[in-house]
């Protein structure tokens, strides 16, 4: 993790549907190469940062610049530079595993030879290089999720968002997911993390917890144990998210 | 209450079941545990009479699953993985749509679901389709409640909601246990296990193990150690790579360190510092997801 190099700097981010507050005012920075996980209770207004901190969505108020962009103003140029991971759809059931490459490659610009390169260095890291011909749908769950991280990682963003994508995945693929995040945060690239499985929010470097649309704890995990005298991260948690 | 024997069902090409018996007792919170594609569903869905199994048989209460069917669904309330109620009925018009489909009426069963009704009450002219997460849960479990079932079937009723409303779900299940009725429910949340009075644990459509929680971590046998340094990738790789490991997998914020028979503390302290880790090694408790990935690694 690199503290010099701000990739997501928030300030005073509101977000109102009507009369309600999904979003009221959060301030936070996310930096170069960190593992950031987004907790928070369902409803609590996580997607709905993730949606405008992606570009596609215009905050009501508050300052935000992503990868140095404005989301009000450069939301297109975000898009090219992010990596995005949703939990409900990341890739196409009836292409291929190389036509999906092709496509999102086709999508970011990337030319023919540099996608055969990176296709190439995509699958050893996958470490499954003969299920390249096969159609997405019939690879297990996560097969497809540790490929969909890859995807959304294969055009070098600054940062990638993942919504949940652990949900449902055998504990041996889960922590096999969780080693391609560390490699990748080696690498230097942002992790922006949300998950329901606790432990997981163990692995990040910081976490932030939402409740009602606000900011109620961030810091490192360990921190936020000791803060809140408990065990586990699912203890400070429950604390956070129940009062 | 519910017998499973020697069941197998396959989808195409894939063996979703393979030869799967369980016997569930009477008034028991029984888990069934196993990720995606494991073939939970499979198997809830052929209970409640919804699929045909190839092979074996099935009966609840000593009614058959197959021949049956129609004493089946009177006896069982079935709550499925995706959410099943309808969008565009409020709260109030679900329950009774629910409740009049079997023959009975809100009225006459209230006592079954009030305590989880009631936190649903003040929205009871919401559309269905507009709650959060952790409401519709409570909702579909009234609506499953609602004629009275003996036998309540809960495909992953907890996946995808948060902590907080899963932790909440578990509570009215230990309560609905004490009015008698019997509970057979799945989830891929490993932790979830102790919640439960018997469980099994599932992976490519076969039963890997059965028995209550604490006895299939007892059983389990292998030490733990947990283990961390400052750097915690570098050391999950470093671990890997060394041959006295057996297993090492990332729990947390430790990892969870199994090795061979002659290797003890000070060779594993040895070890990490020979490559320049500040060691923390103490001995811990194995949980279901040791015992999970240690019985997938043998299957």
């Amino acid at each position: 993790m690199d503290t010099s190099r701000k990739i997501i700097e928030v300030q005073n981010l509101v977000k109102k549907f009507g009369h309600f507050t999904a979003n009221d005012n959060l301030t936070f920075d996310v930096f170069g190469g960190e593992i950031f996980g987004f907790l928070g209770a369902n409803g609590a207004g996580k997607t709905t940062a993730m949606r405008i901190l992606c570009g596609l969505s215009k905050p009501t108020s508050g300052t935000l610049q992503v990868n140095g962009f404005d989301v009000y103003t450069q939301s297109e140029k975000i898009k090219k530079t992010i990596g995005y991971m949703s939990q409900k759809f990341s890739l196409y059931e009836d292409l291929t595993v190389a036509e999906n490459i092709r496509f999102y490659a086709g999508i970011y610009g990337i030319g023919y030879r540099e996608r055969r390169k990176r296709q190439q260095e995509l699958l050893e890291r996958l470490k499954m290089p003969e299920i390249k011909n096969q159609l997405v749908k019939s690879l297990p769950l996560g097969w497809r999720q540790k490929l969909a991280f890859l995807v959304a990682v294969m055009h070098n963003p600054g940062i990638v968002f993942l919504d949940e994508p652990t949900g449902g995945v055998d504990p041996v693929t889960r922590r096999q997911f969780w080693e391609l995040i560390y490699e990748s945060a080696a690498r230097g690239v942002t992790v922006f993390v949300t998950t329901h499985y606790m432990d997981e929010a163990e692995y990040c470097d910081r976490v932030s917890i939402m409740v009602d649309g606000k900011i109620e704890a961030l810091d490192t995990p360990r921190k936020l144990m000791e803060q809140h005298n408990a065990q586990n991260m699912e203890e400070v948690f429950l604390h956070l998210a129940r009062n | 209450m519910i017998t499973i024997k020697n069941i197998s069902k396959s989808c195409g090409k894939v063996e979703a079941l393979r030869d799967v018996s369980l016997n569930i007792n009477q008034n028991e919170i029984f888990g069934l545990i196993g990720p995606d594609g494991a073939g939970k569903t499979t198997l809830m869905r052929i209970l409640v009479s919804l699929l045909l199994p190839d092979k074996g048989s099935a009966s609840m209460g000593g009614v058959d699953v197959v021949k049956q069917y129609r004493q089946i669904r009177k006896i069982v309330g079935y709550m499925p993985g995706r959410f099943s109620l309808y969008h565009d009925l409020s709260v109030e018009e679900n329950l009774n749509f629910f409740a009049s489909v079997f023959g009975t009426t809100v009225e006459a069963n209230y006592y079954l679901v009030k305590d989880i009704y009631q936190q649903l009450e003040p929205f009871k002219t919401r559309r269905a389709g507009k709650l959060s997460g952790g409401m519709k849960q409570k909702l579909a479990l009234s609506c499953a409640l609602i004629h009275k079932p003996e036998v309540l079937v809960l495909d992953e009723p907890t996946t995808g909601v948060d902590a907080v409303s899963r932790t909440e779900f578990w509570d009215m299940l230990g309560k609905l246990k004490q009015s008698g009725i019997t509970i057979f429910v799945s989830t891929p949340y490993m932790d979830e296990a102790s919640r439960c009075d018997r469980v099994a644990l599932i992976q490519g459509g076969e039963i890997m193990t059965v028995d209550q929680p604490a006895r299939i971590v007892e059983q389990y046998g292998k030490r733990i150690w947990n283990v961390k340094s400052a750097e915690t990738y570098r050391l999950l790789n470093d671990l890997k790579a060394w041959e006295s490991t057996t297993s090492v997998y990332p729990f947390g914020q430790y990892l969870h360190l199994s090795v061979d028979e002659s290797t003890g503390k000070e060779d594993i302290i040895a070890y990490m510092q020979s490559q320049n880790h500040e060691p923390y090694v103490y001995e811990g408790f194995s949980i279901i997801e040791d015992v999970f990935m240690d019985l997938m690694g043998k299957q």
